[in-house]
């Protein structure tokens, strides 16, 4: 495709890409996120690839290879249009009958649909499936609708037509106050006012600007902007542009993780894409406006994503934070006025622009707007990427979306915000998916990770994990956060190792507070909250450590014992030859016993029985 | 694909230190490691102190500054993972190979290692060995992974 040299060429381009598919009757979906992708999606892409031309249907059928479509639990996922037709747990075996029989003869295979656990029934489209139809899909559902590695297909989904928009017609002051009005906040956790960043960057002096997607998504249990830049990159690119021309920047960089190689590789891809087509560069679409981007991959370290961290990083330094008592927006990367946003933040730009502040602004809470990616995972039945509008309750998003318990044991938390936020217990799960609202119960939205534990998990081992992540991610440059952070590890691992002393909880209290107050960045500051949190609703389970020798939930290993269910039991020696330890004793087909001074605690006697006959108490 | 050298890995890299991570990133993937040599080459070409460049490889978990075993076992320790069993998992690995996190076998066939999160979190807890990620895992089905991945090494090493 030849560069474009002004707004018509691009329309151009978007008509005729229109009706080159024109003959298309049918488009087959399949997600090639990460969760999919390990349950083999990319065979079952080859395998409906040959199946669709051996049968003839090359020029009929689209076949896609999309970004994450949320529903890992059930991948390799797959939708069908028309008729929205939803498959899972689709093998490359299944190509065939899909080809031959759905889109060839209309029919829909039944084995293949998805049988809603509650009710038994199978349903046929994916609007129908509750994980899906409790959502409310805005940023999610355009992955479906692009192949990540065609600029092509996001041209025909309207692709930059909100950037072409800009330049036409919007000043820089225009776009910023669109986005103010929108109420836009930052997707990454600080929940920051959007427009109110650019702004600042906006009036600060200085010809050289940049802006920076910050894509170094280091929250353990978090992988929705995995899932957006990997899915959807263009769509992150031209919120990206859009941004600089708001703020004046000529340069951007995207940051991401490099432990996330598609999103690495799909996000070079789309900048060369652009760049061919005189997307980006200089005289973007034959305007005054110029502006690149490039891709520097992360090191591994979740600091990070802490903005001035990030800023030394991408100059090619330790990412060792700043105080900020200058913002980032006026004395950022180089020292010049720089923008950061969030993937999600910035794919949210485009439609903005292009549907108008109000339009955005519909949808949320008083003071958090729009909609919301989430990583719904932990002990919970239908874990996945889920999209809801802010404001939602968290027991909508935990029970009717995520479905409950995952295997029978109640659900008695959620941890939110990852290793800055809090866990919530479930009698708080009215509150609302609210900045603010979180905020104030301890917690908070973070960038979105919803990790739910059930009675098996123990909250003063969350809590100790915390603890050991955020000592093994601290920096080491501020004394609160170096160790603070390290005495509070002391004695949570005391408490969870029997050792804890009544006492020790009000330290950690205080503790917590000083770390809190005097650490020098985001990190620091926030590390207390996962302790302090399950100290504030699970006081209980600390006093069960100290006061009774006892891990309540039964997951600290010194606290806890092994035995074998003399009801369940039916002597089929599975665990007695499964332990690498000889603590297992019993005859065949009599009840078999566990000698407590062999027994290491590993874990496999319980993972191999089928009886579910070992107990841990 | 001919091999990449440090030569192109410098290429357009001269004499710009900011780029000093995303060079590090390349002779971490092209070479398994962060040698010394490469460490010293480094900071001549792109011209950041050699102290400097020892500290950036030293601080983040994506440079190794040592080369890892033949079989590398990753166990994804984020909290999805964690909150599923993956403690016991680490524990398993490190147990049954007798090494540290991070740490080479004796005999070279094995490091093991863990990771805070591999965004794979609705299959959790999850094993990477070497590029092959191992969904659902238990305890019970590492260890017959790593014994696996041992016996086909030791094979290996006899036909030659």
């Amino acid at each position: 495709m030849p560069r474009l040299n002004s707004y018509r060429e691009l329309e151009h381009l978007r008509t005729s890409l229109l009706e080159q598919r024109q003959p298309i009757t049918h488009t087959v979906m399949i997600c090639g996120g990460p969760g999919c992708q390990i349950a083999h999606s990319d065979g079952l892409v080859d395998a409906l690839q040959k199946e669709i031309s051996s049968q003839g249907l090359k020029d009929s059928v689209a076949l896609r290879a999309t970004g994450c479509h949320g529903f890992c639990e059930q991948g390799p996922v797959m939708v069908i249009e028309p008729g929205n037709i939803f498959y899972c747990h689709v093998s490359s075996q299944d190509a065939f009958e899909i080809v031959s029989q759905t889109l060839v003869r209309g029919e829909v295979i039944d084995r293949l649909l998805y049988t809603d656990p509650a009710s038994g029934v199978k349903i046929q489209t994916e609007a129908e499936i509750p994980f899906y139809r409790d959502q409310d899909q805005q940023l999610l559902s355009r992955n479906r609708l692009v192949d990540p590695c065609s600029i092509e297909d996001y041209l025909v989904a309207g692709g930059y037509s909100a950037l072409s928009k800009v330049l036409q017609g919007a000043s820089p002051a225009d776009v910023i106050k669109e986005v103010t009005a929108a109420g836009l906040r930052g997707r990454g956790g600080g929940g920051f006012p959007t427009g109110r960043k650019w702004l600042e960057s906006y009036q600060a002096p200085g010809d050289e600007k940049y802006v920076i997607c910050n894509a170094d998504e280091g929250d353990p249990g978090a992988y929705m902007d995995r899932a957006v830049l990997e899915g959807n990159p263009h769509q992150v690119l031209e919120g990206m542009m859009i941004g600089a021309w708001a703020v004046g920047a000529q340069q951007g960089y995207v940051y991401v993780r490099n432990e996330y190689p598609l999103a690495v590789q799909h996000s070079r891809i789309a900048v060369e894409q652009a760049r061919a087509l005189g997307i980006l560069g200089e005289n973007i679409l034959g305007s005054s406006f110029s502006f690149d981007v490039n891709i520097a991959r992360g090191g591994g370290a979740f600091v990070c994503g802490e903005s001035t961290a990030l800023m030394a990083s991408l100059e090619g330094k330790v990412g060792e934070p700043r105080p900020k008592d200058v913002h980032t927006a006026v004395e950022g990367l180089y020292n010049k006025p720089t923008v950061l946003n969030n993937v999600e933040t910035w794919a949210n730009v485009p439609e903005i622009m292009l549907r108008g502040a109000d339009w955005f602004a519909a949808k949320g809470s008083s003071g958090s707007k729009g909609t919301k990616i989430l990583a719904l995972t932990g002990r919970i039945k239908n874990t996945g990427l889920v999209e809801v509008a802010m404001g939602t309750p968290i027991n909508t998003v935990v029970f009717d979306i995520g479905g409950g318990a995952a295997n029978g044991h109640p659900i008695k938390a959620v941890q939110t915000g990852g290793p800055s936020g809090g866990c919530l217990p479930v009698d708080k799960f009215d509150l609302a998916l609210d900045f603010d609202i979180l905020a104030e119960a301890g917690s908070m939205i973070g960038s979105g990770g919803m990790v739910v534990m059930d009675e098996e998990s123990c909250m003063v081992d969350v809590a100790r994990y915390f603890l050991e992540f955020l000592q093994d991610e601290s920096c080491g440059k501020c004394l609160p956060c170096r160790t603070g952070i390290d005495r509070m590890l002391e004695i949570v691992t005391d408490i969870a190792e029997g050792r804890g002393r009544p006492e020790q909880l009000d330290l950690l209290e205080e503790l917590g507070d000083t770390i809190a107050q005097t650490a020098l960045c985001g990190l620091g500051k926030t590390a207390p909250n996962p302790v302090l949190s399950t100290l504030r609703y699970f006081r209980a389970e600390y006093e069960a450590h100290i006061n009774e020798g006892r891990c309540p939930a039964g997951v600290c290993k010194p606290l806890i014992t092994y035995s074998i269910d003399a009801d369940k039991c039916n002597g089929c020696g599975v665990c007695l030859r499964s332990c690498a330890y000889e603590a297992i004793n019993g005859e065949k087909k009599q009840l078999h016993v566990i000698n407590a001074e062999l027994c290491q605690k590993c874990g496999i006697c319980r993972s191999e029985c089928k009886f579910d006959a070992i107990l841990v108490a | 694909m001919p091999a990449t050298t440090m030569e192109n890995i410098l290429e357009g890299r001269r004499s710009q230190p900011h780029q000093l991570i995303e060079a590090l990133h390349d002779v971490q993937d092209n070479f398994g490691y962060i040698s010394e040599e490469s460490i010293r080459t480094l900071s001549q070409e792109l011209g950041v102190p050699l102290m400097e460049v020892y500290r950036v490889a030293a601080f983040y978990k994506a440079f190794k500054l040592t080369p890892s075993g033949k079989n590398v076992i990753t166990v994804c320790m984020g909290t999805a993972c964690h909150v599923r069993g993956a403690r016991l998992l680490l524990d398993q690995a490190t147990t049954q190979l007798d090494v540290k996190p991070g740490e080479v076998t004796e005999d070279g066939l094995f490091t093991v290692e863990h990771v805070n999160c591999l965004g794979a979190c609705a299959l959790g807890p999850v094993v990477v060995e070497n590029q092959t990620y191992h969904d659902h895992m238990t305890p019970g089905k590492l260890r017959n992974l790593i014994q696996r991945c041992g016996c086909q090494d030791k094979e290996v090493g006899q036909d030659a």
